[in-house]
């Protein structure tokens, strides 16, 4: 039976007329890495920051590491490690500099803030800018920095809000490697995330949020299965081969295709990758139909909102693979 | 919960920390180096010829002992209230939110702040000195006297740095404090013993001028720096100080943490 790490019941908290949590509940279990999925403004950001003492709730308890947030602030900070969507770093210091600092205000002692420094720099591929003013960082070093100095004290919980938002592919891919490292070595996570695709990859669970509540819990998977899976979709060259394409679909996929003629469109859901992408190119070709465009797309999180709340999420990320 | 030890090992940690930030943009020196510098020969050569000081200018009866005293305490207050732009500019970027995500004395923040801008005042005042003495300050209040003159400046910086503490959290931008600054404080070194003797001020604004905490810690270092004994203004100058220091102090922690934990 392994133990929350993270507890939030009935977390409230408006700023003037916004109510930007409204009765938040959700846990966190040891060693496992829960992600919040929602648009901006869904309240995943307050709830962060609650959590790691930043903000008081109007009502509502939290425990982090069993430690009441409202109550032993100072005890929680000592458990956590925070790193958000804009680095919080010195930029006049150097990397070196910025994490032995974070690390003596953690109560690591001189000496080994400096070793633990020296290590997360080479694993997190700084040691070349260690030296270096963060100034001059890129956006994907700013992060890692960031992320290196919440882990200067190997806290047993880390948060991370938005990790990957603005960086180029290649960061967002090295930061999801870093972080799912860290829940393989025994630290319970809860990061924040408008990206599907990002929570599908990393997340144990998963919390969609919307209007500062939790609309829909559960794994990648089973939101999926909510949200009606991943489609095989056809672009066809001309509007006669619709028809056509959509009765290959039908037979291949699982219930009605969806037809979308303006975009001479046509997509089906389907259980499994499983041979399905040559099957149907082998018959739409026997069927004479010529294609475009052909593959599978993944629900995007408007999908997920739009099959949750019937309404389309603010925010439309744009995801493609 | 925190102990004392902790809060000054925090304490050093920011000052440290500030102190790098000097050392990488010099120009944060500039206020406490340069304008001082330029305030004390504009003032002794430009109005020095001009203003006739009598007792109040020491043995010499010269203006640049009269004006000393003024620039002293006109830099070390504003570099004491500039403490806030240089929190406003602090809590505008996002290190401010890991410092209190971590373990750490929250007010070693403040104090940190506080304490590398008191330094920050000692150093114009040590400046300030070499060049008044180069263009004839003669400070002829021993060693003693002088001390407690320096003293009573810095004391009285310290407490405006707190006063720029509870201004920094107030203010949305460091541009903008910097602008209420300067609308603030100029009338008050102006209208002050500072530069020119208030007895040729009309009756209304010399009332004022007499009794503002500003003439009064002049006062009190100009009597003290030249040996001479004309005011008796040391001891309602520290209670001055030390009545700001103990309003601006918690009004200061309070309205950080407010701002912080929003």
């Amino acid at each position: 039976m392994t133990r929350a790490m993270i507890e939030a019941v009935g977390l409230h908290k408006s700023f003037g007329e916004t109510h930007a949590l409204a009765g938040l509940d959700f846990d966190v279990k040891e060693g496992t890495i829960l992600c919040m999925l929602g648009p901006n403004g869904a309240g995943k950001t307050t709830a962060v920051r609650i959590l790691t003492t930043l903000t008081r709730p109007d009502s509502g308890s939290a425990t982090v590491a069993g430690i009441d947030v409202l109550r032993h602030p100072a005890e929680v900070r000592a458990k956590i490690g925070v790193a958000g969507q804009y680095a919080a770093l010195d930029e006049i210091l150097t990397g070196r500099e910025n994490l032995q600092m974070v690390g003596r205000l953690y109560r690591v002692d001189a000496a080994a803030a400096k070793k633990r420094a020296d290590d997360l720099l080479a694993h997190f591929e700084l040691t070349d800018a260690a030296d270096r003013t963060v100034k001059t960082y890129s956006g994907g070093m700013r992060r890692r920095l960031d992320l290196g100095a919440a882990l200067m004290a190997q806290p047993p919980v880390i948060f991370l809000d938005e990790p990957t938002t603005g960086l180029d592919p290649k960061g967002r891919l090295s930061m999801w490697d870093l972080i799912a490292d860290l829940a393989r070595g025994g630290t319970t996570v809860l990061m924040t995330t408008q990206y599907l695709e990002e929570a599908d990859r990393l997340a144990d669970d998963i919390a969609v949020i919307d209007h500062g509540r939790v609309i829909a819990r559960g794994t990648a998977d089973e939101l999926k299965r909510q949200v009606g899976g991943e489609r095989l979709e056809v672009i066809v060259s001309d509007t006669p081969g619709l028809a056509a394409a959509r009765r290959v679909l039908e037979a291949l996929g699982e219930g009605p295709a969806r037809v979308d003629e303006d975009d001479r469109r046509v997509s089906v859901a389907v259980a499994s990758h499983d041979g399905v992408l040559t099957r149907a190119i082998r018959e739409l070709d026997s069927a004479g139909v010529h294609v475009d465009d052909i593959g599978f797309r993944r629900p995007t999180l408007d999908e997920v909102f739009l099959s949750l709340t019937g309404r389309p999420a603010e925010e439309t990320p744009e995801i493609t693979q | 919960m925190i102990g004392l030890g902790w809060w000054l090992r925090d304490s050093w940690e920011m000052v440290r920390r500030n102190l790098i930030h000097i050392k990488r943009t010099p120009e944060l020196l500039l206020d406490v180096t340069l304008s001082p510098i330029m305030f004390v020969l504009l003032f002794s050569f430009v109005f020095g010829g001009a203003i006739s000081v009598g007792s109040e200018g020491g043995q010499d009866a010269s203006y640049i002992n009269f004006l000393m005293a003024g620039i002293f305490v006109q830099t070390v207050a504003f570099a004491g209230i500039y403490t806030g732009v240089l929190l406003a500019n602090d809590l505008q970027k996002g290190m401010i939110d890991r410092f209190r995500s971590l373990p750490m004395s929250q007010s070693s923040v403040l104090t940190g702040r506080t304490l590398t801008d008191l330094m920050r005042a000692t150093l114009a005042i040590a400046i300030m000195w070499v060049v008044g003495m180069l263009v004839g300050f003669r400070p002829e209040g021993g060693i003693g006297g002088n001390l407690a003159a320096v003293a009573i400046m810095l004391l009285f910086g310290f407490a405006l740095s707190w006063v720029g503490v509870a201004a920094g959290a107030l203010v949305r931008t460091p541009e903008a404090l910097q602008g209420i600054i300067f609308a603030a404080v100029f009338p008050l070194t102006f209208v002050s013993s500072a530069f020119v003797p208030t007895d040729t001020m009309p009756g209304w604004m010399r009332i004022f001028a007499e009794n503002q905490p500003m003439t009064l810690v002049v006062n009190a270092v100009r009597d003290l720096t030249l040996g001479t004994n004309l005011y008796a203004a040391e001891l309602p100058s520290v209670i001055w100080s030390v009545a700001i220091l103990v309003v601006s102090f918690p009004l200061g922690l309070w309205l950080y943490n407010r701002r912080t934990t929003q």
